[in-house]
């Protein structure tokens, strides 16, 4: 080991300065300016505390942009749909209802559930890579609304859950999918489902925050979806299960999502489930929304 | 602005900061006054990282004070966040985004107008040297470009207080330089900077105080020159014309000054302490009369040097210093940590 003196310290920085023309290997990148770095600098001046929307959009700016960007991800939401209809269809389709197209009149509304719901759990795991990255750390010494990232993200997510939604419904439609509710049936369906999965991604930006790792993310996702999908109205009517079975359906916020957008698409308005469905979103955000604010201001 | 304004940029009194069982910053009273570069020195796990995440608002204290221009960090963090900047260990822009787009969309969320954040965008880029990148993505940054974008984000708007973590760990040296000629430019702003490094060099030129951390505690504290001056005298470099000759002379040295001797990785050359301690005469008659002494046995010194410890000496000093106390009472897991 040798010890830096003072005399050697110079030396060091003599020979980098005879250095800088010789070394090509990042001679590509031009030098630092600082007189005009301190031109940049002298404007001291603060434009005003942006409000909450706005930050929320500039974050929802941002998941667009990472699309447009990384468009692979966009897989998860058009190719997954198009296989879960596909399979599902043809495999339950004979069994259950005696022809695919009477069956897909019933299922279409609750795939599309099962496939938007599905996906938003990637809202956790594009959380927990921005952690691991650093970047939360920067947002979170701004000074602007605390949940704007997170409103971002779910907004984006917005985005990606109308595109699957349409994905599948194109692919029902060629199928033989007639929904009865015709175009404001469908579009009112498709909202609510929208909203819903809107409230349900916080319990992913909570798992996103709390969680050391994006598999762990996926894992824990994994299982509380296959549950909450799964057991519910999307594939058979629960009629047939046993009695703990329907239980559980009944509390299932997805079941009673399904029932109501299924009965949208359908044509008839059924109140009862859209009010269970939107008060289980209200409380979805209230729960996870105040859980996922206090691990981002603890972290 | 607040009227009431502190003069110091940071106050802080036994700030503390656990993990688990470790006590990853222990205790630091920090005073840093306005305007200048205030250097953090510490090895690995120090808890460098801690305190600034801590003075930053990104981790709550398990104990003490922090004030940022007079603001609590606990209790008033939206003025602190709104005052400070921090460029963090790791790089904290987007990958995915595109040079231009991450400064766009942190100068939007500051507040600026679109054609704001453009123009202010285009003049950092530019300043940096970032140009012809501004619309690659960030992902293929070499590490200095890195660097730089990542330092532009937080100058955005003008910070009063900027942190910089260790901001040249793993740059090649003509990054590194280009990284200090930035740190100058932002203090002549008139800027506080609080700076960490590894690196004593850093430390040295760029800063006009210094806290010396180790095991999550401040161990020294002063101008650069005072640290020097609180380790001993200094000490002599030799250098010889024979190597074979200078285990010889390593004895020799040793012998008449009463310290341990260093070889340096150049086989040619020794370094040896001086110590304030002992006989009344000065640390240039003492380090001349051993040079004496080795010409008498034969040994030819081509070149040697008087120096004022360097600020590695003094590190090494107070930290071998301050092991030693932390021995008694703490076990291995305290000691880890300097390990990593
Ligand atoms: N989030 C954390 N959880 C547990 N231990 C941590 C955490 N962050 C830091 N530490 C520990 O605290 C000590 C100080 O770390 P850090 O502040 O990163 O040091 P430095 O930046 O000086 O290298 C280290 O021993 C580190 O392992
Ligand atoms: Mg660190």
């Amino acid at each position: 080991m040798s010890t830096v003196t003072n005399t050697s310290t110079s030396m060091n920085a003599d020979q980098d300065g005879t250095d800088g023309g010789v070394e090509l290997r990042e001679g590509e990148l031009p030098p630092v300016a600082p007189e005009q770095l301190a031109a940049v600098l002298v404007a001291k001046d603060r434009p005003p505390r942006p409000s909450a929307f706005s930050v929320s959009a500039t974050f929802g700016w941002r998941a667009m942009l990472k699309i447009k960007h990384v468009p692979e991800q966009l897989f998860d939401v058009t190719l997954f749909p198009i296989m879960m209809t596909l399979m599902f269809t043809y495999l339950f389709g004979g069994a259950l209802a005696g022809s695919t197209t009477e069956y897909l009149q019933f299922l279409l509304p609750g795939i599309m559930v099962m496939s938007v719901v599905m996906t938003t759990m990637y809202t956790g795991v594009a959380v927990n890579t921005d952690i691991e990255k650093g970047v939360f750390d920067r947002f979170r010494t701004l000074p602007i609304w605390r949940p704007a990232p997170m409103v971002g993200y779910l907004l984006g997510d917005a985005v990606r859950y109308v595109l699957a939604s349409a994905v599948i419904l194109v692919v029902g439609l060629i199928m033989g999918f007639r929904p009865a509710g015709g175009v404001l049936g469908v579009l009112a369906g498709v909202a609510l489902l929208v909203a819903f999965s809107f409230a349900f991604s916080w319990i992913w930006t909570m798992f996103g925050l709390m969680l050391r790792s994006e598999k762990s993310v996926m894992g824990v996702s994994m299982m509380v979806l296959f549950p909450m999908t799964f057991l519910s109205n999307i594939l058979v009517e629960p009629e047939t299960m046993p009695g703990w079975l329907q239980v559980f359906v009944d509390i299932n916020p997805v079941a009673h999502l399904v029932a109501a957008v299924r009965d949208l698409m359908a044509g008839t308005w059924n109140g009862p489930e859209i009010t269970w469905t939107l008060i289980a979103g209200a409380i979805l955000i209230a729960v996870f929304g105040t859980l996922t604010m206090r691990l981002y201001n603890r972290k | 602005m607040s009227t009431a304004e502190s003069p110091l940029a940071i106050e802080t009194s036994g700030l503390v900061k656990v993990f688990g069982d470790k006590r990853a910053v222990d205790g630091i009273d920090l005073a840093v006054s306005t305007g200048s570069v205030y250097g953090v020195l510490g090895p690995n796990g120090a808890g460098k990282t801690t305190a600034v995440k801590m003075l930053a608002t990104l981790l709550r204290p398990d104990a003490g004070e922090a004030r940022v221009f007079g603001h609590d960090v606990l209790r008033d963090a939206d003025a602190v966040r709104s005052r400070v900047s921090l460029t963090g260990q790791y790089a904290s822009v987007d990958e995915d985004l595109t040079g231009t787009e991450n400064l766009v969309l942190l100068a939007r969320l500051l507040g600026h107008a679109k054609s704001a954040a453009r123009e202010r965008t285009g003049q950092l880029l530019d300043a940096f040297g970032l140009s012809d990148a501004a619309d690659r993505q960030v992902k293929n940054y070499s590490g200095g470009m890195r660097r730089r974008i990542d330092i532009a984000a937080s100058i955005l708007n003008t910070p009063d207080l900027l942190f910089l973590d260790e901001p040249t760990t793993g740059l090649d040296p003509r990054s590194r330089n280009q990284v200090w000629d930035i740190v100058r430019a932002v203090v002549a702003q008139g800027t506080t900077v609080l700076l960490t490094t590894q690196y004593l060099e850093e430390a040295d030129q760029l800063a006009g105080r210094i806290a010396v951390i180790d095991h999550g505690r401040v161990i020294a504290e002063g101008t650069p020159g005072q640290l020097k001056s609180s380790v001993g005298a200094g000490s002599v470099h030799v250098r010889l014309r024979d190597p074979e000759q200078r285990q010889e002379a390593s004895s020799l040295l040793a012998q008449h000054l009463g310290t341990r001797v260093q070889l340096d990785s150049d086989p040619f050359a020794l370094t040896a302490r001086i110590t304030d301690s002992g006989d009344e005469c000065g640390a240039a008659v003492r380090a001349s009369r051993a040079l004496g002494e080795l010409a008498e046995h034969g040994i030819t010194v081509d070149d040697f040097a008087l120096g004022q410890p360097s600020l590695d000496e003094v590190f090494l000093a107070l930290t071998d210093s301050n092991n030693q106390l932390s021995k008694q009472d703490t076990s291995g897991t305290s000691r880890q940590g300097a390990a990593v």
